[in-house]
């Protein structure tokens, strides 16, 4: 098959579907790679060393499509593009259908296959070409190298010998794939982080990173399982108690990154004016949901601006595009992995199978048809967690009534126990001789020990255990030793055997055992 | 010297094997302890000798000496990874042991009640006095005594041979039953317990149902551990470990001798309580053990999905050259493939990168109770660093990286998530919690219990393939 990147026509656009590192590998699995005149050239790649790589470089935008079967790009199609392609050509870009009726429509009377990148499934087998998570990676990394750039002080505290430096303080709110990076970004470069999220389970991660999790106590927590992952809308209740403690954090935080979405909806505002004008000058903040309304009040998307008190926000929405090279290199290796799924084969024939979770997932129309939305994936992306449970506080006299139970049931047990014993004994004692029955006095008291001391023993010496009872339950050669002196021949000959296996035993089993107690020693 | 003072050597002897058993509670005590032992086994061995009712001490000596010589070397040359073969050879030779003095019993026995029967003064010397001044009701004591020892002594000697050969991989380690299962060995009792009557009531000739008792005893013995898996061994050898106690506490009733009384009730429950600590650990009831393989299946075990991905020594070193606490994870692996050398040069070397490194033992680790302590100590990892598993499953969301080595069912998530699973409910070592677990295997075979492993395909698990000794040099020169 073949396969075209087009030139980005959105203005600005600095990235490109296929790099001449993945072109290598389209070529691998069979596929002829196109570009673009000129597609690469804003990410750093000449079209030379598309050349290089065994692409063969098309001049215009409109050729490229006649030429190719499959169109891949990055952003959303254009009208003109859609309507360039014939039926029965696929095109693999971001599309995001829910907002993109016209386009979606648009496609299907064309007839093209559309499989947007957007809508890979978040299962564990579709990671590596989950491109929203990795242009999500590399804005969240973006964000946090412009709002240094933005902030006219250090991120790392510093002591030096002209006055002490503090270390800037960050809060990251919303601790999705781009919230992370920002964590871990922030964190190496020395910033004391802080990191807010509406689904308790990923506190956990936002401890790993380094940051500190800005607990919330409310009883009604999230479970992100149910959705993918993604956060949900969260109640009026919810909101309050988090906007409340926002305000309280507002005058001492630096710097603060929002990256709050929610899928197929408006971003939330959650940083208001007032928190803005509670903040210090020279403050600065990035948010990353810029495009969907921006998480601040006073955001303006694709700007960057200084409000009246100083604090610089910016609301750029191109943070991919700004690491046009980075973000080339990720988006089109995830294109290379969806590629290559749908190349089962690697013998350059496309098998568009709609049986699979992720090809069925991200395609959203296909043969003059609307196949988006997907029906959910056979696999649920996230384990859902269980909850957890909570060890029930029990009242004074219920635990009374229940250690008095256990006592009582402790006390059956044994008593049961001990008359069963006792009257087997008694059985005994009946029919037994007396001799055997001091014998048999010994051996119980000798029971009674060998479990009290083994219960002593420590793990990690029941080995040498083992060997050390083996030593002396050759103790037996005391039988031995006493029969070899009386009687036949017979006896003395296995009176012998039995003396010489227990000498083996003996020598044996305690040189060994001493040869490992040895070895252990304290560091 | 007189009985008196034979009886003062035992109770001291006695009281030095317990002080022996109670010092292995500690690294440091234990040392002491095995002189206690040592001691202990001197001092009753000479009393018996030296005292009354012993004769031909000569060829006693010199058996001893030979026996003795035998053990010394074995025990000089085996390798640690060996042990537990060694420990179910040793219990073999208890076994039989324990069989040739409950026959060399009933022969003296006979031959006493033969010259009482004919009436004759004869002075008897030795074993035969002490049988001469019995009761019948004694008696009859006393064969059901002989029955029990040599029976549990046979079934102690075929199955630590068949242990042996499993562990020393001369056996196929899988379970193996013929056909009749369980209902052969049932059979074999019943009938050994037939037999066992006829020889007590007397019918017949007594030696000659002893010797079928014995080789039915052999057979089950046999037949029982042929059917239990390799990985299953820790029980066997430990329960092997306490038949040879009660064997040879049975021989004491027989003989009148309390020493012998006192240390097979030691040994036995050693065994027993070992045995229960390591069906505990495995979540597992110790007849479903004994009757070996696992339980019926409950239900599909849960799908996994994902990839194994692996990894190359580079990726691993840089891991682990970048983490601040490090856990590793031994297991019966470890010893297949002689890592612990490596494994502890690996130790040596992060720890002098001022790295936490520790170890997580599980209990059923190995082929033996305590196995990978022993491996470790052997190849000079400091002890204080090797922990157990309830101690140390805690740290596991706080250390940087796992190191699985050789080790499956033991850090199957699939025991805690899927409650199909064939060991579910088993307690394992969370490693998954850890931010980043490398799993040293030589292939992508599953476990001793044949059920995949879910870790393997968990996003922060890499797999590390290849001979776990081979890999560890690998990656060693590139640990800074």
């Amino acid at each position: 098959m073949k396969i075209g990147a087009l030139k980005e026509s959105f203005e600005g656009e600095a990235r490109v579907a296929i790099t001449p590192s993945s072109a290598g590998h389209l070529t691998k699995l069979g596929h002829e790679v196109f570009v673009e005149s000129g597609a690469g050239a804003r990410a750093g790649f000449s079209d030379d060393s598309y050349r290089a790589a065994g692409v063969t470089v098309v001049p215009t935008a409109a050729e490229l499509i006649r030429s190719v079967d499959v169109v891949a790009k990055v952003r959303q199609p254009a009208e003109g593009e859609i309507r360039q392609m014939q039926p029965g050509q696929t095109l693999i870009s971001f599309f995001y259908p829910a907002q993109n009726a016209e386009m979606l429509a648009l496609a299907k009377e064309q007839g093209i296959t559309a499989i947007a990148m957007d809508m890979v499934p978040r299962i564990s087998r579709a990671q590596k070409m989950d491109a929203l998570s990795s242009m999500a990676n590399i804005a969240g990394y973006r964000a946090v190298i412009e709002a240094a750039n933005n902030f006219g002080r250090f991120f790392t505290g510093q002591v030096t010998a002209a006055g002490k430096v503090p270390p800037a303080k960050v809060l990251v709110v919303g601790a999705g794939v781009a919230g992370l990076a920002a964590i871990g970004t922030a964190v190496s470069l020395g910033a004391q982080v802080y990191a807010f999220d509406v689904r308790p389970e990923v506190a956990e991660q936002i401890e790993s990173m380094g940051a500190e999790f800005v607990y919330l106590d409310f009883a009604e927590a999230q479970d992100g399982a149910a959705t993918g992952g993604y956060a949900a809308p969260s109640s009026p209740e919810f909101r309050e108690k988090q906007l409340a403690k926002f305000r309280e954090l507002a005058p001492q935080m630096d710097v603060v990154i929002t990256t709050a979405l929610i899928p197929g909806r408006d971003a939330p505002k959650l940083w208001t004016r007032d928190m803005v004008e509670a903040m210090k000058p020279g403050s600065v903040i990035v948010d990353l949901a810029a495009e969907r309304g921006g998480n601040c009040d006073l955001t303006i998307p694709d700007e960057r601006h200084v409000t009246e008190n100083g604090v610089t926000i910016i609301g750029y929405t191109d943070f991919p595009s700004r690491m046009g090279a980075q973000a080339s290199e990720l988006y089109g290796n995830n294109v290379r992995h969806f590629l290559s799924d749908l190349t089962p084969r690697k013998d350059g024939v496309i098998q568009h199978n709609m049986e699979d979770d992720v090809i069925r997932g991200a395609t959203v129309t296909r043969d003059h048809d609307v196949t988006w939305p997907p029906p959910p994936p056979k696999i649920a992306a996230i384990a859902a967690q269980k909850p957890k449970e909570k060890p029930k506080a029990l009242t004074v006299e219920e635990r009374r009534a229940a250690e008095a139970l256990a006592f009582k049931g402790e006390t059956r047990r044994q008593v049961g126990l001990l008359a069963v014993g006792a009257v087997v004994l008694l059985l005994i004692g009946l029919v037994a001789p007396f001799s055997f029955m001091q014998h048999f006095i010994v051996f119980v008291l000798a029971c009674f020990i060998g479990f009290r001391v083994i219960w002593n023993v420590a793990h990690s010496l029941h080995t040498p255990l083992m060997a050390i009872t083996n030593a002396i339950s050759s103790i037996i050669i005391l039988g031995a030793l006493m029969q070899i002196g009386s009687g036949s021949w017979w006896v003395v000959l296995l009176g012998a055997l039995a003396v010489l296996m227990a000498g083996v035993n003996i020598f044996g089993g305690f040189m060994v055992t001493r040869r490992m107690l040895a070895m252990f020693q304290k560091s | 010297m007189e009985y008196g003072f034979t009886t003062a050597a035992y109770v001291v002897a006695a009281v030095l094997f317990i002080l022996s058993l109670g010092g292995l509670s500690g690294q440091e005590s234990a040392k002491r302890a095995i002189w206690y032992g040592i001691v202990g086994m001197a001092l009753a061995v000479l009393a018996t000798l030296f005292g009354p009712g012993a004769g031909n001490w000569l060829l006693s000596l010199v058996m001893i000496a030979i026996g003795g010589a035998i053990g010394w070397v074995v025990a000089q040359r085996v390798q640690m990874t060996e042990m537990p073969q060694l420990v179910a050879a040793m219990h073999s030779l208890v076994g039989l042991a324990a069989v040739f003095v409950g026959f060399n019993a009933q022969i003296e026995l006979a031959r006493v009640l033969r010259a009482k029967a004919e009436g004759g003064v004869q002075v008897f010397h030795g074993f035969a006095a002490v049988l001469a001044h019995k009761t019948p009701a004694e008696i009859a004591m006393l064969k059901i005594e002989v029955f029990l020892g040599i029976f549990i002594g046979a079934v102690t000697f075929t199955g630590s041979v068949v242990a042996f050969g499993k562990l020393a991989g001369r056996v196929d380690g899988k379970p193996k039953k013929l056909p009749g299962g369980h209902m052969l060995n049932a059979g074999a009792l019943a009938l050994s317990v037939l037999l066992g009557i006829l020889y007590f009531t007397g019918v017949g000739p007594a030696i000659f149902w002893l010797i079928l008792i014995t080789l039915l005893a052999f057979f089950i013995g046999y037949h029982l551990i042929m059917g239990i898996g390799g990985a299953d061994m820790p029980v066997v050898v430990s329960m092997l470990n306490s038949y040879s106690g009660w064997a040879a506490a049975a021989i004491g009733f027989t003989l009148g001798n309390d020493l012998l009384i006192v240390v097979g009730a030691l040994v036995g429950s050693s065994g027993a309580i070992l045995s229960y600590i390591m069906c505990k650990a495995m979540n597992r009831n110790f007849v479903s053990v004994i009757l070996g393989g696992f339980g019926g299946e409950t239900g599909p075990a849960a799908e996994i999905t994902g990839e194994q991905i692996a990894i190359d020594a580079e990726g691993v070193a840089a891991a682990l050259n970048d983490a601040d606490s490090v856990i590793i994870v031994p297991g019966y692996g470890m010893a297949v493939a002689q890592a612990q050398g490596a494994v502890s040069e690996l130790t040596r070397k992060l720890r002098a990168a001022g790295k936490t490194v520790r170890f997580a033992i599980h209990p059923v680790a190995g082929r033996l109770p305590g196995h990978m302590n022993v491996l470790l100590a052997e190849a000079k990892v400091p002890y204080d660093i090797v922990l157990e598993m309830d101690e140390i499953n805690e740290d596991f969301p706080n250390t940087d990286v796992v190191i699985v080595i050789g080790s499956n069912d033991i850090v199957n998530p699939a025991a805690q998530d899927d409650p199909n699973s064939p060991i579910a409910g088993m307690p394992v070592l969370e490693v998954w919690k850890a931010k980043q677990v490398f799993v040293s295997k030589r292939g992508q075979g599953t476990g001793y219990s044949g059920i995949e492993n879910p870790l393997f395909f968990k996003e922060n698990t890499r797999m590390f393939y290849g001979d776990a000794k081979d890999s560890l040099n690998k990656l060693l020169p590139m640990i800074e």
